[in-house]
């Protein structure tokens, strides 16, 4: 769907861009990673054909972003940072105009804003200026405008920003959605978001692509795993003991008395080798009652902190 | 073709949905009918020579208020990524805008049609110094259109824009002046005198519509236009 090859974009000397490379096929949700700054939107812009690359080349479902940028921009729908509206239109004037942009037929259009203005949940606010809104509904009515034309292609830049808890669900939800049928590119710096849409991510930093993979590949990227472990033992030492003596684990630490014998620990082993499964074995053979045996959740956090770290003052 | 439309009409309209239009409108109105009407009692001719002789100077004022917003306003809230990644061509969104503005102007000028209405109510004025007056003040308008539009593509900020619109179509009306020629070298001023926008308007004032003066405004639109273009393909070198 999208192939983009040594792409970079210079602002005079600063370079926002540099080298970046990757592909995303039809039908995947790709999240681009990275703190404020990376170049996120900029890779955004030059693919949604608002400004030209520097140097490198993109294809959108083979079409060259360069010479056939009107046939890609028409493939394209896109939402802008913080979702730049016409803020004097009213909602229902604007989908309209950007309907008949989009070249739907007038016969259509009335039909098609109703679909967007339901899946979108716009049905109040129809009849307002776009100033009026919201921050939730100016994003809500941003992401219509980006799926009116049906594309096969959603770049979302920021999606949810300055939204509410029960917005940003609402969003991620639709996303998902959308993402079964369509290719969807959004960029966060906002790590649930992206393991809770994404089915792919690219983490960026200054200009350039440092890791890529699943959310989950990319976690256990460490290579360690950690997993919450509490029984009913006869003592501390004992569990410690026999615990510490498993090939997998490589570090047993006591986190207090649960009450009535319970014992809780944290046990870290290598990732990928069933650390959990083993732990279980071990409660069983000693006769332990296990209370609970709960793998920690991978934590993309590190790895983007330590991926995008800046080093140096 | 349809873009242009849609553009044209969706900023036709937006001048509507604030207020602006209608200050705009009314302050055009009331300033060029009691400035004009003030010296009609006076003189106590049936002829719009008058009004015709402040309309540049009104215009000068007027139009690129009206352009101000047209550029400026999208890149200071953004909506120009929106604008320029939807599948429209530079030059649709250039003309639409263009067409947008010029729409409202020869509203504006067609509301002033209660003075000539008036003037032959009480006299019997000659129909030709008026219409041609009419078409010259809208070719003379659109060109100030051009400018205005193409100067608010230079800058986020409407009100640099509305002042380097005055400057610039000044300078540019100014210019063919007898006061600015005077002093002039002497090579250029047949260049000069071909370059100043008055010139040509009072020649169409007189109700004589020359092809050379139609072709000097058109031109004047045209090359705008153009450079109007070209500045927006420039974000590409930002």
């Amino acid at each position: 769907m999208i192939e983009v090859r040594h792409l970079s974009k210079h602002f005079g000397a600063t370079v926002a861009v540099d080298d970046v490379s990757f592909n995303v096929s039809r039908g995947e949700v790709l999240g681009f990673l990275g703190p404020n700054g990376a170049g996120k939107s900029t890779t955004m812009r030059v693919l949604t054909g608002y400004i030209p690359p520097t140097s490198g080349s993109a294809h959108v479902a083979g079409l060259d972003l360069r010479s056939d940028s009107l046939s890609v921009r028409r493939r394209i729908g896109y939402l802008p940072e913080s979702a730049p509206l016409y803020g004097d239109m009213e909602v229902i004037d604007f989908l309209r105009f950007i309907a008949s942009v989009r070249g739907i037929p007038a016969g259509e259009t009335t039909d098609r804003i109703g679909r967007m203005v339901r899946r979108c949940g716009l049905e109040k606010v129809i009849g307002r200026p776009i100033h009026h809104l919201s921050k939730g509904y100016r994003q809500r009515v941003g992401l219509a405008q980006a799926m009116i034309h049906d594309p096969d292609l959603l770049v979302l830049d920021e999606p949810t920003t300055g939204l509410d808890p029960n917005q940003i669900i609402e969003i991620r939800e639709l996303i998902r959605e959308l993402g079964r049928e369509k290719t969807v590119i959004l960029s966060t710096h906002i790590l649930p978001e992206v393991e809770a849409t994404c089915g792919r991510v690219l983490i960026i930093n200054d200009g350039k692509i440092v890791a890529s993979g699943t959310p989950g590949e990319l976690a256990q990227g460490e290579g360690k795993e950690t997993v919450h472990l509490s029984v009913r033992a006869p003592s501390r030492e004992a569990v410690e003991e026999k615990l510490g003596t498993g090939e997998l684990v490589e570090k047993v630490s006591w986190k207090g008395n649960g009450g009535e014998g319970i014992h809780r620990f944290v046990i870290t082993g290598p990732s990928g080798k069933g650390l959990g499964e083993a732990l279980f074995h071990a409660a069983v053979e000693s006769g332990w009652t296990i209370s609970e045996l709960r793998p920690e959740r991978a934590n993309l956090e590190d790895v983007f902190h330590r991926l995008t770290r800046r080093d140096g003052p | 073709m349809s873009n242009i439309k849609a553009i044209t009409a969706k900023e036709f309209r937006s001048y509507f949905d604030s207020p602006v239009a209608y200050i705009y409108i009314t302050f055009f109105l009331v300033l060029s009918s009691w400035l004009f009407l003030r010296g009609f009692f006076l003189i106590g001719q049936a002829s719009m020579r008058g009004f015709f002789g402040l309309l540049p100077w009104l215009l000068l004022f007027f139009v690129p208020a009206v352009t101000m917003r047209l550029w400026a306003e999208e890149k200071k809230l953004g909506t120009i990524e929106l604008l320029m990644t939807l599948p429209i061509r530079d030059h649709e969104a250039v003309i639409g805008k263009f067409l947008a503005s010029f729409l409202f102007l020869t509203l504006t000028l067609v509301l002033s049609v209660s003075i000539p209405l008036m003037i032959a109510l009480v006299g019997d004025p000659d129909p030709g110094p008026i219409i041609g007056g009419y078409i010259g003040a809208v070719l003379l308008g659109a060109a100030y259109l051009s400018i205005g539009l193409f100067v608010s593509s230079l800058t986020e900020n409407q009100i640099i824009a509305f002042i380097i619109g005055v400057v610039a179509t000044f300078a540019l009306f100014i210019v063919g002046e007898e006061f600015v020629v005077y002093s002039a070298p002497h090579a250029l001023v047949p260049v000069l005198k071909f370059i100043g926008m008055g010139a040509h308007f009072d020649s169409i004032g007189r109700g004589v519509v020359d092809s050379r003066d139609v072709i000097y405004y058109l031109s004047v639109i045209g090359f705008f236009l153009y450079l109007n273009v070209r500045s927006l393909e420039s974000r590409s070198w930002k």
